[in-house]
């Protein structure tokens, strides 16, 4: 397999001291899994399962106190191996936007607000792809009208322009110099219904025509079902299972997959859905064996005492449950009549 | 440009609100004097000659009528309104009979000219290191920089000044610690008289920053260790944007932003210290012509300086929020 | 609020420096309740003694125990602030909260006049009062005169503030409730504006000691009550530089330094603590 990034019991804390008592969170706890040339992943999980501080540490952009405590990152570009968690700042820079590039959460903030977008682009792009000033004018250009954006944005501030054309800024932005690897944060999340349609598939599009792989980050399963080649589950800083898309949607073996799955709002189907009990774990102080076991209708006593291993259970199909065989979908969830939908 | 027009109209019309406020204030303070100008012209008159009481009675009713005192308050007022736009309040006290306005434009240049000078340099150095100590955090001589503006910043102006005499007039007499020029130099535009001008500016100055960077090396510092967890500059260094187009085009240029505003709502303060600054430097600007005009118990000169003062002040924040659309595109001039 | 004064002392250096400074000066400002000589007579001790063992601080040309003088001085001075600080923090929390809670039209001409306040170069027009009252510009009437005068920036803060409080859900329900606006302002927000009504107190005190001493080295004021301004008066008034008595400035320029610094790292901690991203905005003084 063709592998572009390979995580290997990956461990990313929070070390903090805040007036003389020192905390540390575990936002990602030993976690592995490896993404495919050529593919769109997608990571889901509620706000606050660490999602967010994995992405950092994937995409280099970890800031104290987020620290790297175990583990090894590994992208292959080029036949070249990086590890950005120790690579030194001239290998990152060298790496940086040709190879590896992020769209990030939150288009209203990204773009620096005094600084025309024709400049920005200039600082982010100009190096990398070593494009003179006629020629790399040109080449954004061209890449902006891909995006259905004429070339006046570029002579524009942020404020000027609509949460949309924000959204695809960026995304122009972070694909102009067709980058192997793209790790894309929320970002859709501010926008309304039809905007986030185009936007997806805008990045659909471009991963096709640049056959570049994708981190695709959001708490939307139905974004997910849209999207992904295969989607990862994160649950309290652990990967809890990991699939081809259409296999998690119909055969979950996770009952926090199950759950989630059968929360997607669907037409036309009015039963109620049972709410998840209790509330995420505090990663400060995670509860022992499986972090799920809390709020599980499943768990047993093995549950509270032992983690569970991810196991793989069907071809790419891994979980981390001790009662994966019992998993069934809930009532709501999708099932076969669907997958015209999907 | 239409918008940015209608914004400066705006911006007039509260500089006129300003500036109207201001002197009428200046007015009715100084009418509640009990020493009368008139009075003390006279006593000093006619206290070296004997002059008959018809003689004083008529010199007392022309004074009265120059200072325009024949009239009842409120007549004074919008008499002074008209003569302040006109610029002509009647003859000074200390330096009879010239007019108060002759004098306050002799010393004008002196003030406006340290203190643009003083704010350019402060604001600017303030701010830029300022900028630097709040992205290097850990870089020593930035700290140390810190705890010195930390030390020097709640020192007011006059002590800061006096202790600059302290040192460089008696401990290391190297620089003129007195005057805006040489004696024995002749005024006009010869290279002479620059430099002398340069050299005596020197202290005055040097003081004047030293008590004011502090405050914009503090604030700008604290703006910046918060602007750089801003989305946009994380987003610049992932991208691996070059380190000083960060520092300088993300951090520093959008912390510049509010430090204008800052600007703006403090130069009144800078200003009340540039008098006391100018009187320990006996610097021949508004604040020692201010000061002679108090000990001389002159009050339309008093008037004069203060109701110039407010224009002056109201004026350059007017000129500072008509840069501001021009620094932060996002300013609305509507 | 003991709890946060108690982590602010172990935590935070600044504001333990801050506090020890301050409390220094307290202290010798209250021991003027103890001078064996009365505040205003000179000549009661051999005229420019340098500091000794007898005369800590040295004696003065007019024959005063600087340590007596001075503590005398620092009592009146720290008075001053005080006043002008109490003062000015309410008439800018009435303004800041009326301001903010109600808006539209009384927000409006509120703030205008704000602006007028800010804009206007204070100096001059103190300087017009002492020219008006002379010797009756006594500490009282020119620490109200600076109360009337500096409350504009800090009622700006406030009002900040009020403006987000007012569409907050308890705001909503103490309406639903019935409160009145003066209670709805007095009970539920003036206690989310007190953090900033504190640290804004120091520095206003070191605003107004500012003006108050360049006031009265210039003689500005009634000299014959003992201030730190006044005592620097007296020292030039006798060119105490120039005499050699260096101990007359410098002894009290020190104490003074302190003090500020005390107050001003105070109202940078405090600020610190309620909110990292709100800056003093005062300039100098």
């Amino acid at each position: 397999m063709d592998t572009v990034l390979d995580v290997k019991g990956l461990k990313a804390y929070y070390l903090m001291k805040y007036f003389g008592i020192s905390r540390e969170v575990r936002a990602v706890d030993d976690i592995t899994m490896s993404i495919r040339r050529n593919e769109i992943y997608g990571i889901a999980g509620e706000s606050s399962s660490g999602k967010t501080s994995l992405i950092k540490v994937l995409a280099a952009a970890m800031r104290p106190p987020l620290e790297v405590v175990d583990g090894s990152v590994r992208y292959h570009f080029n036949g070249e191996e990086i590890d950005p968690t120790t690579a030194s700042k001239e290998d990152l820079k060298r790496i940086r936007w040709k190879h590896l590039s992020y769209i990030m959460q939150g288009s209203m903030s990204v773009l620096n607000p005094v600084r025309r977008i024709e400049r920005t682009f200039a600082d982010f792009a100009k190096e990398p792809l070593g494009l003179s000033g006629p020629a790399f004018r040109e080449r954004v250009e061209q890449h902006l009208s891909s995006l259905k954006l004429p070339p006046s944005v570029l002579r524009s501030y942020p404020h000027e322009l609509s949460g949309g054309m924000r959204q695809r800024v960026t995304i122009g932005l972070a694909t102009v110099c067709h980058p192997e690897f793209i790790i894309a944060d929320e970002p859709t999340t501010a926008l309304d219904v039809v905007v986030q349609k185009e936007v997806l598939s805008m990045i659909r599009e471009i991963q096709q025509k640049m056959g570049s792989s994708v981190v695709f980050v959001t708490h939307d399963m139905s974004v997910h079902a849209n999207m992904a080649d295969r989607i990862g589950i994160i649950y309290a800083g652990r990967l809890v299972e990991e699939g081809p898309t259409r296999q998690m949607f119909f055969a979950p073996k996770h009952p926090y997959t199950a759950h989630l799955v059968a929360s997607l709002p669907r037409i036309g189907d009015t039963t109620q859905r049972p709410a998840l009990e209790g509330k995420p774990p505090n990663l400060a102080d995670p509860p022992p064996g499986c972090r799920f076991h809390p709020r599980c209708p499943l768990a047993i006593d093995k549950c509270r005492t032992d983690v569970p291993p991810l196991e793989t259970v069907d071809t790419d199909h891994r979980t981390a449950c001790w009662r994966w065989q019992d998993v069934r979908p809930l009532d709501g969830a999708p099932t076969g009549k669907m997958e015209a939908q999907l | 440009m239409r918008a940015y027009l209608l914004f400066a109209l705006k911006r007039l019309l509260q500089l006129t609100a300003v500036v109207f406020a201001g002197v009428s204030a200046a007015f009715f303070i100084s009418r509640l004097s009990p020493i009368s100008p008139v009075e003390s012209i006279i006593g000093r008159v006619s206290g070296n000659s004997s002059f008959s009481p018809q003689a004083i009675e008529s010199l007392r009713s022309t004074l009265n009528e120059l200072f325009g005192l024949n009239i009842p308050l409120h007549e004074q007022y919008f008499n002074f309104l008209g003569r302040l736009i006109v610029g002509d309040l009647g003859p000074s006290l200390i330096a009879f009979p010239t007019p108060a306005m002759q004098l306050v434009m002799l010393a004008l240049p002196w003030t406006v000219g340290l203190l643009t000078v003083s704010i350019i340099i402060t604001w600017l150095l303030g701010n830029i290191l300022g900028g630097l100590a709040g992205y290097y955090q850990n870089s020593r001589l930035l700290k140390a920089f810190g705890v010195l503006a930390i030390g020097v910043q709640p020192i007011p102006y006059y002590i800061v000044a006096f202790l600059m005499v302290i040192i460089f007039g008696f401990l290391w007499p190297v620089l003129p610690i007195s005057g805006g020029f040489s004696m024995n130099v002749r005024p006009g535009w010869t290279p002479q008289f620059i430099l002398s001008i340069l050299h005596h500016s020197i202290l005055p100055a040097t003081s004047l920053v030293l008590v004011g960077m502090g405050t914009w090396f503090l604030g700008m510092r604290s703006l910046v260790s918060n602007i750089v967890t801003e989305d946009y500059v994380t987003y610049a260094e992932i991208a691996g944007v070059k380190e000083e187009r960060i520092v300088g085009s993300y951090v520093i240029r959008n912390a510049l932003v509010p430090q204008l505003t800052a600007l703006a709502m403090a130069l009144g303060g800078i200003f009340s210290g540039t008098i006391i600054t100018e009187q320990v430097f006996s610097y021949p600007g508004l604040g020692t012509l201010l000061i002679r005009a108090v000990n001389g118990g002159d009050s339309t000169l008093v008037l004069a300086v203060s109701s110039v003062a407010v224009i002056a002040v109201a004026s350059a924040i007017f000129v500072i929020d008509m840069i501001h659309p021009l620094l932060d595109p996002r300013v609305k001039v509507e | 609020m003991l709890s946060v004064f108690k982590d602010l002392i172990r935590y935070n250096r600044e504001f333990t420096i801050g506090l020890l400074l301050v409390s220094l000066i307290v202290i010798f400002a209250c021991l003027s309740f103890f001078s064996p000589y009365p505040a205003q007579d000179i000549y009661v001790v051999i005229p420019d003694q340098p500091p000794s063992w007898q005369y800590w601080f040295g004696t003065n040309s007019r024959g005063q125990d600087l340590f007596w003088q001075l503590s005398f001085a620092f009592r009146n001075t720290l008075t001053f602030g005080i006043i002008v600080a109490v003062l000015s923090r309410l008439i800018s929390i009435t303004i800041g909260l009326a301001s903010g809670y109600l808006g539209g039209w009384v927000d409006r001409i509120l703030m205008f006049f704000n602006d007028i306040f800010v804009a206007i170069p204070i100096f001059p027009i103190l300087i017009l009062f002492y020219f008006v009252l002379r010797s009756d510009l006594n500490t009282y009437t020119l620490a109200v005169i600076m109360a009337c005068l500096g409350w504009a920036f800090d009622a700006r803060l406030i009002r900040s503030v009020a403006l987000g409080l007012r569409f907050r859900e308890f705001t909503r329900q103490a309406i639903f409730a019935g409160m009145s606006p003066r209670k709805i302002m007095m009970e539920e927000h003036l206690p989310y504006v007190m953090p900033i009504v504190f640290s804004t107190a120091m520095a206003n005190m070191i605003w107004s000691i500012g003006f108050e001493v360049t006031l009265a080295v210039l003689g500005f004021t009634n000299i014959n009550i003992p201030t730190v301004g006044t005592a620097l008066y007296w020292a030039n008034n006798h060119s105490a530089m120039v005499v050699g008595v260096w101990w007359w400035i410098i002894i009290p320029v020190v104490l003074l330094v302190m003090m500020f610094l005390g107050l001003f790292l105070l109202a940078v901690s405090i600020n610190e603590y309620i909110d990292p991203r709100s800056r003093l905005r005062r300039m100098g003084s």
